[in-house]
């Protein structure tokens, strides 16, 4: 089955088949699934009924109540930033550049990396395992026979919702991380708020900021296709529901580092 | 492509030669069935017969191998998902463990069809979905979670919740299955009350037989993925077939 894909790869599960033979023919047939998986969500997406309030509901469930990670990663990121960053620019003579470079590198990837892979810790766990318990004790099933089509209810309210709160988590975080940063530099060596930021803004240009910040939305979407995805695929009673929490933190994650590669990519050849 | 509607008199279930397998694993080998309108069929077997794959089959959950079954006339297998979802607002289908939604109430529930299939102010549909749970003796406890309740209430609710867009079809898994014995005859019961009232077509999987017996019209037989007996009680009691008799009279 693909959707036990994270379980070979793993070796949750023993197959027949030699591990690595079994591994790529899983995340062949993977692949080969969460295609039309995304059809339907798109169609969930765009074709009525729309389920607004289980949307606003996904809304606060999976993006306001994940700000407090976001708040505390970005805080830490800014801290660590601004404590290893300080030292090696005081060797350099160029400490006056460490606001430029904590906000700069803040706001380029480490908040946005940072704040998907986090959230994606819990907002993916969460989602695989609630669709996961729903699907093994027929929930989904009783939905469909219902003439209610779970991926308009479930599906995509859940994706949208990750989408949307993404670049606001991350917003976040870069804030927190900004605020931090400052009062870790402001411990160590007293600057004003207005000069720090002053200093920092200098070098921080259009495409520091809102591309990097818009690519989480594409990290939003992969966590919440995945975590679906494995929720909606489940089978195996309790362990089945374990092993799509488990899945969905794991792939989403490793799909989240990966992408952001070619993302990366892609902003600095659209924005020499 | 569906195929055009039947005329009224035709039996609203039609079963033909209906297959179906898991990883090679043979579970329906060739299934003919027809329930006529208003009537009961109740289909007995041993576990892992494939009952409640047929059930599954005749909503539309899984699909057939090969074979067909036509639903007031319509051709299943050659439905679009929306044609499929009309179908599917005729059928009431209760699941084994009742398959509530756990994190919402009783109430909740029973108004989540209503609420996305019935054009009608939320007030009204309230007031539909308390009048269903009237009906089956659950409007006391509207406002618990179902974690709350016994599995028996559940199983009331998901009937509940089962003839909330007014089916003509009602699909049962196993209604009396794990509930004590008196549970057991009052969700029978009520099925027959409901049944009467409503003038249903249902198919009631069981092993339960004094069950069966109670609500059924008919009752067919599987074994090894095929009917192995169709009839009234006295029909199949009175049949020669060796696993018949061991099946009605409980013997090894």
């Amino acid at each position: 089955m693909a959707h036990t894909i994270g379980a070979s790869l793993f070796g949750a599960r023993r197959a027949a088949r030699p591990l690595f033979g079994a591994a790529l023919v899983s995340l062949v047939e993977w692949f080969g699934e969460i295609g039309p998986f995304c059809l339907q969500l798109l169609r969930g997406m765009f074709v009525p009924p729309f389920e607004a309030a289980e949307f606003v509901h996904q809304l606060d469930e999976l993006g306001a109540k994940s700000l407090p990670i976001a708040a505390l990663a970005g805080a830490a990121t800014g801290v660590v930033l601004a404590l290893e960053t300080q030292e090696t620019l005081v060797r350099f003579g160029a400490r006056t550049l460490l606001p430029a470079l904590l906000i700069v590198s803040l706001m380029k990837e480490s908040g946005p990396i940072i704040t998907a892979l986090l959230v994606s810790g819990r907002v993916a766990a969460g989602i695989g395992a609630e669709l996961g318990a729903m699907k093994v004790t027929e929930q989904i099933d009783a939905m469909e026979v219902s003439a209610v089509d779970p991926f308009h209810f479930l599906v995509a309210t859940r994706v949208l919702a990750c989408v949307v709160m993404l670049p606001l988590l991350t917003l976040v975080a870069d804030f927190c991380g900004i605020a931090a940063g400052w009062i870790t530099c402001t411990l160590t060596q007293s600057i004003s708020l207005q000069l720090f930021l002053e200093n920092g803004m200098k070098y921080a240009t259009f495409p520091d900021f809102l591309p990097p910040t818009l690519k989480t939305a594409a990290f939003g979407w992969i966590m919440g296709v995945v975590a679906c995805f494995q929720g909606m695929h489940a089978s195996g009673g309790t362990e089945g529901v374990e092993r799509a929490a488990t899945t969905s933190v794991v792939l989403s994650s490793v799909f989240i580092i990966v992408s952001d590669v070619f993302l990366v990519r892609l902003i600095q050849v659209v924005y020499p | 492509m569906s195929t055009p509607l039947q005329p009224s008199h035709a039996p609203p279930i039609q079963v033909h030669a209906l297959r179906k397998s898991f990883d090679g694993h043979r579970v329906l080998a060739g299934i003919d069935l027809e329930v006529a309108r208003g009537e009961t069929l109740s289909v007995l077997g041993q576990s892992g017969t494939g009952k409640s794959v047929l059930l599954k089959l005749l909503v539309g959950l899984q699909r057939p191998d090969s074979g067909s079954i036509r639903i007031h006339g319509l051709q299943l297998e050659n439905l679009s998902r929306q044609e499929l979802t009309e179908a599917r607002k005729r059928m009431g289908f209760l699941f084994q463990n009742a398959a509530l939604y756990d994190s919402l109430t009783v109430l909740q529930n029973v108004c989540f069809p209503l609420e996305r299939q019935v054009g009608l102010p939320r007030r009204q549909i309230e007031k539909l979905a308390r009048g269903l749970l009237a009906a089956v003796g659950m409007e006391d406890h509207a406002e618990k979670l179902p974690g709350e309740i016994s599995g028996g209430m559940q199983k009331r609710v998901g009937l509940a919740r089962a003839l909330a867009l007014q089916p003509d079809i009602l699909l049962c898994d196993e209604p009396t299955a794990g509930l004590d014995p008196i549970t057991a005859s009052e969700i029978d019961a009520l099925i027959l009350k409901l049944q009467r009232e409503r003038g249903m077509t249902s198919v009631v999987v069981t092993h339960d037989l004094p069950s069966a017996r109670t609500i059924s019209d008919r009752l067919a037989l599987m074994s090894e993925g095929r009917i192995l007996i169709q009839g009234s009680f006295e029909e199949l009691q009175s049949s020669r077939d060796e696993f018949v008799q061991r099946f009605l009279n409980r013997r090894n």
